[in-house]
């Protein structure tokens, strides 16, 4: 994308985006977001043709729909990182991320996507956006996928799980599913046969989405 | 074991006398737990369930010295953070029983996986013995484990057993012996990292009150956000809102989440100490079992080998062995022969009045109908599919069919697990109908219970029906092909109708083993007195309802209301009343159909649409019941309104759809 987005319009962006597409409104007050009219950041994104503002009320513009969403997927990609190969804190993740974000420059977050394995939530559960690099994934460049893209025989470690929910995770954890164990996959077909340490499992495809491998044959 | 619903009934003799001592077995499903719990206590066993829950819990007694000791077998658990309602149970007897001495038994060559709960085991403060189970196994594997310096860097005994041959039980039991004298106890505990460890302490001195576990233990599952703890604090603090804002505090000052990295930690540990001990040889060349059980999940061969099974088990050893051999002796020359004219002569002798004696003896007498059918047609029949069913369970068999019927089984709403209770429902629905039980979600379980009510003939049924069908392959086959096409075609629109969470499967495959057969004996005498137990009264009770049915013409009413529909699917309104007797047994409405079919009433066409609306036709009385029972009334009687409906929408079309073809 040619133009150039401040830190903190990027921000507002962002803001819009969770108002918009991920609590399903239309418009967005200004008064929802606490803002005012003359808020710097806004009258960048306006001046950017970015978002259209009538009677107080905040619309995206087609464009600036397309940089939300980018920015958000940085953001959450960030997160991602962070907490997965960084292994940040909760606690310091907030703002870690929010200056993170703003490194993965265009090209840069294909990259960390394609190293996390195009993972579809961020960690506290939220869909990230695909870009173009999930839709093109090709097997061959990953260097962590989930479990259900790989291919009987194929070997590695756990590198992280993306449970839906916290029990889910509990459970893949408890039964001895767990990062850093050696694991491999033995069948795909009717269902995911996998071995961790000396114990074989059987998964459904749901299952074997949420187990990331890093994959080392 | 799978679970029956053995209810509060001690059915074997207990040893009279108090406990001095209690010891509980810890340990995940598929270690050997209960061979173990069968070597310590022998015969004095009792299956009860835990109060307030449906799941069951075995406890026994055994002699160590001059000493008596009550053995308690805990449920399968992963960690003691509890998930499903099996680990509640077992965390619970561990925290509010308090044994004197818990045994934790692994899988030897899984010991990576498994020692991460000794050490959370550890946390208890309760004397410990770590028993290192299959370990011919484990050897098979390469695995090599110093026992001696794992027991010096645990602090606890280590004892290697193979429990299905008997090897390493006598040591387990010296070793118990020499443990029960001992008050010391210094167990070696897990140091988190800096982070953790503050967390824990700093929640861990907030806590005032009295607990019947350390309090490490309380804050460790705080942090975890346990909510049975969580719901003890707030019961035993003086100031529960302090140490809940303590706990919050100490769950942001970490990094993530605290069940994930006191997991991790855990797991480090239990891996540097794996480290010390463990090492691995040439793993001995891939084994006949492993080549079978790859057989089993692969699709091609797996299919077949299902067919062989089905073949094998249901239709000769069932089938033929069952209710061929067994019953024609048990009922055709014991019974006929001997039994029923004894006692009818007896009971006509001693009563004067017909009415009366029609109560005990005649056709639908409480002994020549009721008595009989269970001892002499069901009870050979549901034994035989008992131990059929203990073999398969025993062998490893049912995860690897789990797995590969998963697919087909989404689509009718349920997971890969169901499997279980779908097959045992081919022995007894009533039992398989409990055995839900297994399945996660409620939505699991209402289907599963529907499917069973209607499209899943039990033994018995079957029993009759191929009976009826023999020398007619063809009526045979569509009935199976109707019969299959409703239960696939009903689950899939329950799928759709049922609300709740869409199904998981995720399940561990145990290596194929050669079942022990002691233990298939024990397990399949457990199931035959549950049935007994259970299900003999409600035979007893099927005679006298039909008696008095008959004596106060109540059932004239009801079968000449049922005559409707029954001629509206193009039969005989002498079949009637074999639809009225197929709700109190499921078999009964079949072997009347069988009486029908012997006087020549029935077309070719009329008896495929007969056993096809009987096989679907709502269960018998004790599966009636037990539905009620486990997944309460309101939802019993929809699904038996289905049911009915179903069943006659189906007969009604095949009649019509024979007809077309000019079938019979």
């Amino acid at each position: 994308m040619a133009v150039q987005v401040s830190n903190q319009a990027q921000e507002l962006l962002e803001r819009i985006w969770l108002e918009t597409e991920e609590k399903g409104r239309e418009e967005v007050e200004l008064d929802r977001l606490g803002i005012s009219p003359e808020d710097g950041a806004l009258e960048e994104l306006i001046r950017l043709g970015l978002v259209n503002v009538s009677e107080g009320v905040l619309k995206l513009t087609p464009q600036g729909y397309e940089e939300a969403k980018s920015a958000i997927r940085r953001h959450r990609l960030a997160e991602r990182l962070l907490v997965d190969v960084l292994e940040t804190g909760y606690q310091l993740l907030e703002e870690r991320a929010c200056k993170f974000e703003h490194l993965l420059f265009e090209g840069i977050d294909e990259k960390i996507c394609t190293l996390l394995g195009h993972p579809k939530v961020c960690p506290h559960g939220n869909p990230i956006p695909p870009g173009r690099c999930c839709l093109e994934a090709k097997e061959g460049e990953r260097v962590v996928a989930p479990l259900s893209d790989l291919k009987p025989g194929d070997k590695g470690k756990i590198a992280y799980l993306q449970a839906s929910s916290s029990k889910e995770l509990q459970k893949l954890m408890a039964m001895g599913v767990l990062p850093g164990a050696p694991i491999e996959l033995k069948r795909r077909f009717p269902s995911y046969v996998f071995k961790v340490g000396y114990t074989e499992y059987a998964v459904d495809k749901r299952v074997a989405d949420q187990i990331y491998v890093r994959i080392t044959d | 074991m799978i679970p029956l619903g053995f209810g509060r009934r001690a059915f074997r003799r207990v040893e009279a006398r108090e406990a001095d001592f209690k010891i509980a077995l810890v340990g995940n499903p598929n270690v050997g737990k209960s061979v173990i719990f069968n070597a310590l206590t022998g015969r004095y066993v009792t299956v009860s369930n835990y109060p307030g829950t449906t799941v069951e819990v075995s406890k026994g007694k055994a002699k160590f010295g001059d000493k008596i000791a009550e053995v308690i077998d805990t449920p399968g658990m992963y960690s003691l953070l509890p998930i499903t309602d099996e680990e509640r149970v077992a965390r619970s007897i561990l925290t509010h029983e308090r044994p004197d001495l818990i045994l934790h038994i692994v899988d030897a060559k899984n010991i990576s996986r498994m020692l991460p709960l000794t050490l959370q085991l550890m946390e208890l403060e309760v004397p410990m013995i770590l028993v290192l189970n299959i370990m011919d196994e484990a050897e098979r594997a390469g695995i090599r484990i110093d026992v001696e310096k794992l027991e010096a860097i645990l602090g606890i005994p280590v004892v290697p057993t193979i429990a299905t041959s008997g090897k390493g039980i006598r040591e387990l039991r010296e070793r118990i012996e020499e443990r029960m004298g001992e008050e010391e106890w210094e167990p070696s505990k897990v140091k988190l990292n800096p982070e953790l460890e503050r967390a824990v302490s700093e929640v861990e001195e907030s806590l005032e009150g009295e607990y019947d576990v350390p309090k490490r233990f309380v804050a460790l599952m705080l942090l975890q956000d346990d909510p049975e703890l969580g719901a003890e604090v707030r019961s035993r603090e003086p100031n529960p809102r302090r140490v809940e804002k303590k706990v919050s505090a100490a769950r942001a000052s970490l990094a993530r989440s605290p069940v994930y990295a006191i997991t991790m930690q855990r797991q480090r540990a239990a891996d540097s100490i794996l480290d010390q001990v463990i090492s691995f040889e040439e793993a001995r060349r891939r084994r006949f079992s492993e080549l079978l059980g790859d057989l089993m999940v692969n699709p091609w061969t797996g299919i077949p080998f299902l067919l062989l099974v089905l073949y094998l088990g249901l239709y000769k050893i069932v089938g033929g062995l069952g209710a061929g051999v067994l019953v024609d002796f048990i009922e055709g020359t014991l019974f006929e022969r001997y039994v029923n004219p004894y006692v009818t002569r007896f009971f006509e002798a001693i009563i004067p009045w017909k009415i009366l004696q029609d109560l005990f003896v005649h056709d639908y007498g409480i002994i020549t109908l009721g008595v009989r059918y269970a001892v002499a047609i069901i009870l050979p029949i549901v034994g035989v599919f008992f131990l059929v069913f203990s073999v398969m369970e025993d062998s490893g068999y049912f995860p690897r069919l789990a797995m590969l019927v998963d697919r087909v089984f989404k689509r009718i709403g349920l997971n890969g697990r169901a499997v279980i209770p779908l097959v045992l429902g081919l022995g007894c629905d009533t039992m398989a109908t409990i055995v839900t039980r297994i399945l996660e979600t409620r939505r699991e379980k209402i289907i599963a219970t529907f499917l069973l009510a209607l499209a899943i003939p039990c033994s018995a049924q079957y029993g009759v029906i191929t009976a009826l069908f023999a020398g007619k392959v063809i009526s045979f086959a569509i009935w199976a092909g109707v019969i299959l096409f409703v239960f696939l075609l009903a689950g899939f629109l329950a799928s759709r109708l049922v609300p709740g969470e869409e199904p998981t499967f995720f399940m561990e495959i145990p290596p194929l083993r050669l079942p022990k057969i002691s233990n298939v004996l024990s397990k399949t005498a457990a199931r035959m007195e549950w049935y007994f137990v259970e299900v003999f009264p409600m035979f007893i009770l099927a005679s006298v309802l039909i008696w008095i049915g008959r004596v106060t013409r109540v059932f004239d009413l009801l079968v000449k209301l049922i005559s409707y529909p029954v001629r509206a699917i193009g039969l005989p309104p002498e079949t009637a009343q074999v639809f009225l007797y197929g709700f109190f047994r499921r078999d009964y409405g079949a072997a009347g159909l069988y009486d029908v079919q012997r006087e020549g009433l029935l077309s070719d066409a009329q008896l495929v649409v007969a056993a096809v609306t009987l096989t679907l036709f709502v269960p018998c009385i004790a599966q009636f019941l037990v539905m009620g029972r486990e997944r309460g009334w309101r939802t019993t009687l929809a699904v038996v309104g289905v049911v009915i409906s179903i069943s006659f929408i189906v007969g009604f079309t095949v009649n019509l759809a024979l007809k077309a073809v000019g079938f019979g």
